[in-house]
């Protein structure tokens, strides 16, 4: 067995751990924000429901760039550059880094929502994600 | 020679011929013949992962030499608002990748097409799209419209590397041309 062989089985192994504890972080920091239950089921309702963009008749949500089904990729609404799936199921690079998970979700909430997340709503969503 | 040895091979010569062009650029004068000998690339690849991270997630990441420096710095001065979208960076992240951008931007290469670009730009003039540049647009006006904005694979001047395929690694040569639907380019 030679090392570069090791480094490989060293990050197939390192990579899921590594990813739940950066999930298990933002979980903690949500109930520091005074978040009780998170539920996947409200989170795929968050990631479906339409929000109407003000004085566009424009409506955006999740999906529109990311699918209906965070298992699939998605494409960029604007741009068309493909997106890799957002479900940690079939995409073990997901939720592997909390600065990550913080930008996105301000930056994709403001575009979605016209506002950023809640503690609330982020929990939801990266549980439905994350399960 | 295997193939990974004759890869680090290329990779070594090509390596050093970079070392030899900048060394050229900086004390010598910028003369196209004898730098063209050194490279066929028309711009400086992007080499920061930072910026292929942060800006190359939602489109081709652009490299830094096709605008000039007070574009970027514009640019990135407004990022909630990018053309429409939000790609707000905590103020980190946005003060590096400004710092790749700038210090390699249209005015600190002696590739080909970013002096081009340059040479097209008025002085008081900032743009921010490289499809609004006098060079971009002349080296395009020949393309109809229904091969791109009305391609609903390509729908955009935007998307460089959806037609010009080794746009990534700073091919942007006319030879280089696919167009979804159309195929090589052959003007």
């Amino acid at each position: 067995m030679n090392a570069g062989y090791l480094v490989l089985v060293g990050a197939l192994l390192a990579g899921p751990a590594a990813s739940a504890d950066a999930v298990q972080q933002m979980l903690n920091e949500y109930r520091q924000q005074g978040v009780t239950t998170m539920s996947a089921q409200a989170g795929r309702e968050l990631w479906e429901r339409k929000f109407p963009k003000p004085g566009s008749g424009q409506l955006r949500s999740c999906t529109i760039c990311h699918g209906d089904r965070p298992e699939n990729p998605g494409k960029h609404a604007r741009t068309g550059k493909l997106i890799e799936p957002m479900a940690a199921s079939v995409n073990s690079k997901r939720f592997s880094d909390p600065r990550k998970i913080r930008k996105w979700f301000k930056r994709n909430c403001k575009w979605t929502l016209g506002r950023e997340c809640s503690a609330q709503e982020q929990a939801d969503i990266l549980v439905f994600l994350s399960s | 020679m295997n193939i990974a040895r004759k890869l680090l091979v290329t990779t070594g010569a090509l390596l050093m011929a970079g070392i030899a062009a900048c060394d050229h650029e900086e004390h010598e004068s910028r003369e196209e013949s004898s730098y063209k000998s050194f490279t066929r690339l028309d711009v400086a690849p992007v080499n920061n992962p930072q910026y292929r991270e942060e800006c190359g997630s939602c489109h081709f990441a652009y490299q830094p030499g096709l605008l000039p420096e007070r574009s970027w710095q514009k640019m990135m001065s407004q990022l909630e608002d990018h053309f429409g979208e939000n790609a707000e960076l905590d103020e980190q992240a946005r003060a590096a990748i400004t710092d790749y951008l700038v210090k390699n931007a249209a005015e600190h290469s002696d590739y080909k097409r970013s002096r081009k670009i340059l040479s097209s730009l008025d002085k008081d003039e900032t743009p921010l799209r490289i499809s609004e540049t006098r060079y971009f647009v002349r080296k395009h006006h020949e393309v109809p419209k229904s091969m791109v904005q009305g391609n609903p694979e390509v729908r955009s001047f935007s998307a460089c590397a959806t037609c010009h395929v080794n746009a990534d690694k700073g091919y942007y040569d006319e030879h280089e041309i696919r167009i979804p639907g159309y195929g090589k380019w052959d003007d």
